[in-house]
């Protein structure tokens, strides 16, 4: 557990040094949005306003995981993590951790914002953005380390993400917690067993 | 120490070498020597425990107890030499006492605070060092360690290869090893 | 060599069947026949899929090449059946309600779905070189795969009201006797045209690999 907590601890400190990920997450969940009223007829927006916070927030996401490997692919610091005696899921549960701390502090921004753009929002949606947002980070950590290992790398993630993702809108935009719970519950498993056979050949 | 028979790797179709036998006990020195891409780094790899054969049996130490060395000092740039170390103490459970010592020991105490990233290459490599002796390997296996190292540098090196371990070294420059070599294997 | 005659056999006579002995639909008449394909090639194309799962799984336990090998050319049968699968389903749509997409069928949109997940497949592939971190990620995809599939039938079904007209129910087949006998002759047909390709795949790429170990003994 502490190797979890060192390693998540790195990665929120690179990102204090580097300040890349973040404000690029806050930007572009704010410019969806922003784009996502244009592109409603008037008056249709409310209707479809969850729709839209949800295609935001993956997207979103998607963005903060593309980067989420950046100073392990650069720096071939995947050889170094794998050198270590530690357990390989540690270092899988400690990325997941500082993804869900990205996700959480681009919501912060844009929950608020969406509230004030399009209508408010209800516990349940809130309750439902954080269920999300630890499905997305189990399964993107574990997606975003196979991306960085291929030659497409930006271009693979998605690819691997969004079909993986679409019961996450379901559940975020119909508001089922349970499904939602059910997800995490089920890919978080996933994710913890086999993390260790994406990152290590032996 | 090292049992290896018939050690072969192959990416899809492309092999990149078969039939190799590597024996090494405690104390000795293998020096592996070759043209760039002969699998001197795949072979390295291997006895690292970072890759595995496509063919062959393979007996290693445990992972806790090898140190490996490749053409990145592997140390995250944003983070300074301290806490790198830091770091890589915690996850080989080693006390911080050690990170202070070999940062004073590979003439780093004084840069420690700063950005690794912001290290001369040769640091760099003096810095990928201390993190391969943190937690003092049996099995060292060093992939060129003279690279961008500066005469100061090698004196470091030669004082880290003649400690008593099984050392395991593929380089361009046989003749600095030549001394303690115990086998050799000759990729062509 | 006795596969492919068996295959052929019961091929003909599922189409045989489908076509002259199964009765006509009272409602959708005619076209309601490519049901008898449509059904066995999505179920063929679950089976593929499940298959390249327990070979994925038998790869990571063994790290034997030939698993790997056996879960790629089941899963790219898959694909095959499941883009058959909607190709069908569009052409059942178009026979039935006038339109070749009904957002409103189930099992259309999660065919949609595995597709796209199963193509990112072939892309993860290609995009890391060959070699065994390779094969550890396509074995952990596919056995992702495997876990989506209901994952996602339930988030389909729970994205919209069910209107699709229901052939089997919870009560079992509401099929009369010959219809039902003809869709398990059509879907054991299937099966066996998987079980055929898949071989005939997987027998050119084992002859790779010998030309390639002889090549290698050569040089």
């Amino acid at each position: 557990m502490s190797d979890t907590v060192a390693l998540a601890r790195k990665d929120l400190l690179l990102e204090l040094r580097a300040k890349e990920t973040l404000p690029a997450m806050l930007l572009f969940v704010l410019a969806a949005l922003t784009i996502f009223h244009f592109a409603l007829p008037r008056g249709t927006s409310d209707v479809a306003a969850r729709g839209l916070l949800w295609s935001a927030l993956v997207f979103t996401a998607l963005l903060g995981l593309t980067r989420a490997f950046v100073a392990e692919r650069e720096q071939g610091m995947f050889d170094a993590l794998v050198l270590a005696p530690c357990d390989r899921s540690a270092i899988w549960l400690g990325k997941a951790l500082s993804v869900v701390a990205f996700l959480a502090a681009a919501e912060v921004v844009a929950l608020p914002a969406f509230a004030a753009f399009f209508h408010g929002l209800g516990g349940r949606t809130i309750a439902a953005v954080a269920l999300a947002d630890i499905g997305i980070a189990a399964v993107g950590t574990l997606f975003g380390a196979m991306a960085v290992a291929g030659r497409a790398r930006e271009l693979l993630l998605p690819l691997l993400f969004l079909p993986t993702a679409i019961p996450i809108v379901v559940g975020g935009v119909g508001g089922y917690l349970w499904f939602l719970a059910l997800y995490d519950a089920i890919f978080a498993v996933l994710a913890w067993a086999t993390f260790e056979y994406v990152i290590a050949e032996a | 120490m090292i049992r290896g028979r018939g050690l072969a790797k192959r990416y899809g179709d492309r092999r990149v070498f078969a039939g190799i036998d590597v024996e090494l006990a405690d104390g000795d020195t293998l020096l592996v020597t070759g043209a760039n891409g002969s699998g001197k780094t795949s072979l390295l790899r291997i006895l690292a425990r970072l890759a595995l054969p496509s063919a062959g049996s393979l007996e290693l130490p445990a992972r806790e107890r090898i140190g490996y060395l490749g053409h990145e000092p592997l140390v995250y740039r944003e983070l300074t030499a301290l806490e790198n170390l830091v770091l890589f103490a915690r996850l080989y459970r080693v006390e911080r006492e050690r990170v202070g010592m070999l940062l004073e020991r590979f003439g780093l105490w004084e840069a420690r605070n700063e950005r690794t990233g912001t290290f001369s290459r040769g640091m760099q490599q003096r810095l990928g060092l201390c993190r391969v002796l943190l937690h003092e390997p049996s099995l060292l296996v060093l992939d060129e360690p003279t690279n961008a190292l500066d005469a100061h540098g090698l004196e470091l090196l030669d004082a880290v290869v003649e400690e008593p371990r099984a050392l395991v070294v593929a380089t361009h420059d046989p003749a600095r090893f030549a001394r303690r070599a115990t086998q050799r294997l000759a990729f062509t | 060599m006795k596969l492919p005659a068996l295959t052929t056999a019961v091929f003909g006579a599922a189409v045989a069947l489908i076509f002259f002995y199964a009765p006509t639909d009272a409602d959708q008449g005619f076209s309601q026949r490519i049901f008898y394909f449509h059904v066995p090639i999505a179920l063929t194309s679950y089976a593929c899929f499940g298959w390249g799962a327990w070979k994925a799984l038998r790869y990571l336990r063994t790290r034997d090449e030939r698993a790997d090998v056996e879960s790629y050319v089941a899963i790219h049968q898959g694909v095959v059946f499941g883009a058959l699968t909607l190709i069908t389903g569009s052409v059942w749509a178009k026979a039935s309600w006038g339109v070749w997409w009904s957002w409103s069928e189930n099992q259309l949109v999660l065919f949609l779905v595995l597709f796209l997940f199963y193509c990112a497949y072939f892309m993860l592939r290609y995009s890391v070189d060959p070699g065994p971190s390779r094969a550890n990620m396509s074995a952990v995809y596919a056995l992702f795969g495997v876990v989506l599939i209901p994952v996602s039938f339930l988030a389909i079904r729970l994205s919209q009201h069910f209107i699709h007209p229901v052939v089997f129910n919870s009560h079992g087949p509401q099929m009369t006797g010959s219809q039902f006998f003809t869709f398990c002759v059509a879907l054991v047909a299937m099966l066996l045209l998987f079980a055929t390709l898949y071989n005939v795949e997987l027998a050119g790429k084992r002859l790779d690999a010998h030309v390639r170990d002889l090549r290698e003994l050569l040089t």
